[in-house]
């Protein structure tokens, strides 16, 4: 028997890791930097997001990180409604994301080991508990021997590896990244792509803002593209 | 190679060395000032109590002689009346020599000889239950002696109130200090809020609650303002042993006498510090985070 059409889009939207309807977005002096964005991201799915520069990718990630609020539609995460979820209740949906950033974010008063260490530090576990963890994920990531030196001493391949280890070392079910292979050579490039490929298979969703439109096509993934503040194509 | 991987975790929030010792430094002088006004007010408190309770333990008896009676020998009368009265240890009449002396350093010697002195008794009254001045009066009266009885008590009263505004005084100068301090923190929590904000927003994207961020300040002021708290403590401790040793129960003047036992008073200090930096520290940084997106 056919589903009815409401039962799917509940089952939809249960499923669903990250559910957009017609959000738009913008600031005071710059109105409409996203509008009227429609946009499903099943759990366990694996997505590029592209665009020029000024399209609106970094503001969609901000949305989706809870930064900042849609001005306008409904914004669900994880199948719950979080378009003006109270700030208490944000962490808590954070700590199911992994965020890789343009600009790395990493602190540099700490060291490689206790910046990947971060989101499992802040969700409570104890250092006993995460340390080995932490080293195979740095040694994965060919920063083993850097372990105890602080962002400062890396280059920028080195710390966007290290804010991608952080990114993924708590297994979330969401990750998202902000050209996350911008400062890295193409074969560690093919390498962390490979990473996010087999969390994806693990059944966490991926979606990557990149300007790589060829990474993007051969990582088979399906490819959101956004022009202007809209999403103008879908494709696989 | 393989580093070794530290074996501590260090704490979330990068140190401020420019800021922090001077922080400490005024947190550390708030607390010496506030320390030395909890000794002062236990001090004021002591002398208080002391002078008070001399003044409960005895009375004077002013007599007036009757007709064909000598002063002398009323108050003799008077003394031995209220020797047998309860409540009093002691009734002794002042002789002449002893009332001329109490008088000599306001008028000197000239006129003592010819000066009318009253005829008094001195009552040393029992002090675990000493006699009423109406009790006194009831038994003057009842052998037929014509006298009024001083129990000391308006200048008792005066002097408790002194030492009541003394101590309430000392106690606003602590509160006082303690808000400073208080406030201090509160200043150094949103300096370090804005200083550092980037750590902020990379905690909390990574799924810091606002009350953890908090709490990580909260650390931070709270064991700065305990070491400082300490060592305000400490030169406050060395200062009033100092002066106790130097001048002994006195301390630097009678109406300030110290005890060994006011330098339990300064122990609670890096407590009591800690304690203000702490909720100094979570309300600022509360507040700061929520004013935030």
């Amino acid at each position: 028997m056919p589903e009815s059409p409401r039962r799917t889009a509940e089952t939809e939207s249960v499923a669903a890791t990250v559910r957009l309807e017609s959000v738009g977005f913008g600031y005071t002096d710059a109105p409409g930097v996203l509008r009227d964005i429609n946009l499903i991201l099943p759990r366990g799915s694996f997505h590029f997001l592209t665009g020029p520069s000024g399209a609106g990718k970094s503001s969609l990630l901000k949305l989706l990180t809870l930064v900042e609020r849609p001005t306008t539609g409904r914004l669900r995460l994880f199948g719950d409604d979080v378009t003006s979820l109270p700030r208490r209740a944000i962490p808590a949906v954070r700590r199911r994301m992994g965020i890789v950033f343009q600009d790395f974010r990493l602190l540099d008063h700490l060291s490689a080991f206790d910046n990947v260490a971060l989101p499992l530090r802040l969700a409570g576990l104890k250092r006993a508990d995460y340390a080995g963890n932490v080293s195979e994920m740095l040694d994965w990531v060919g920063l083993g021997d850097r372990m105890a030196d602080a962002p400062p001493s890396l280059s920028g391949g080195e710390k966007q590896r290290l804010a991608i280890a952080r990114a993924v070392i708590s297994r979330p079910d969401l990750i998202l990244a902000d050209e996350p292979t911008g400062s890295i050579d193409a074969a560690m490039g093919e390498r962390l792509l490979r990473l996010f490929q087999s969390l994806n298979q693990l059944g966490t969703t991926v979606l990557i803002a990149s300007h790589d439109q060829a990474l993007a096509t051969r990582s088979g993934a399906r490819i959101l593209r956004l022009e202007g503040g809209r999403l103008v194509g879908d494709r696989s | 190679m393989i580093a070794a991987r530290p074996r501590r975790a260090p704490g979330l929030l990068p140190r401020d060395s420019a800021g922090e010792p001077w922080l400490a430094a005024v947190i550390a002088i708030l607390c010496f000032l506030a320390c030395l006004a909890a000794v002062g007010a236990a001090s004021a408190d002591r002398a208080a109590h002391g002078w008070a309770g001399q003044l409960r333990a005895e009375a004077t008896v002013q007599v007036r002689p009757r007709v064909g009676e000598t002063g002398a020998g009323a108050a003799a009368r008077a003394a031995e009346t209220l020797a047998g009265v309860d409540g009093v240890a002691e009734a002794e009449a002042m002789d002449r020599e002893t009332a001329e002396a109490l008088l000599r350093p306001w008028i000197g010697d000239a006129v003592l000889p010819d000066l009318p002195l009253p005829h008094l008794v001195t009552v040393r009254l029992d002090p675990d239950a000493p006699a009423s001045a109406v009790t006194l009066s009831r038994a003057l009266a009842e052998a037929g002696l014509d006298a009024s009885v001083d129990d000391h008590s308006l200048w008792r009263g005066e002097v408790e109130r002194a030492a009541m505004i003394i101590t309430l005084l000392a106690g606003a100068a602590f509160l006082l200090t303690a808000l400073a301090a208080g406030a201090a923190i509160a200043y150094a929590t949103r300096a370090a809020l804005a200083a550092q904000q980037s750590v902020i927003e990379t905690l909390s994207l990574n799924g810091a609650a606002d009350g953890t961020i908090a709490g990580l300040y909260q650390m931070r002021f709270g064991l700065l303002a305990a070491g400082a708290g300490a060592a305000g403590a400490v030169v406050a401790a060395l200062l009033v042993a100092g002066l106790r040793g130097l001048g002994g129960s006195d301390g630097i003047s009678p109406a300030l006498p110290l005890a060994w036992s006011d330098l339990w008073l300064l122990s609670p200090c890096p407590l009591l510090a800690a304690t203000v930096a702490v909720v100094a520290a979570r309300i600022t940084a509360l507040a700061s985070l929520r004013r935030r997106r």
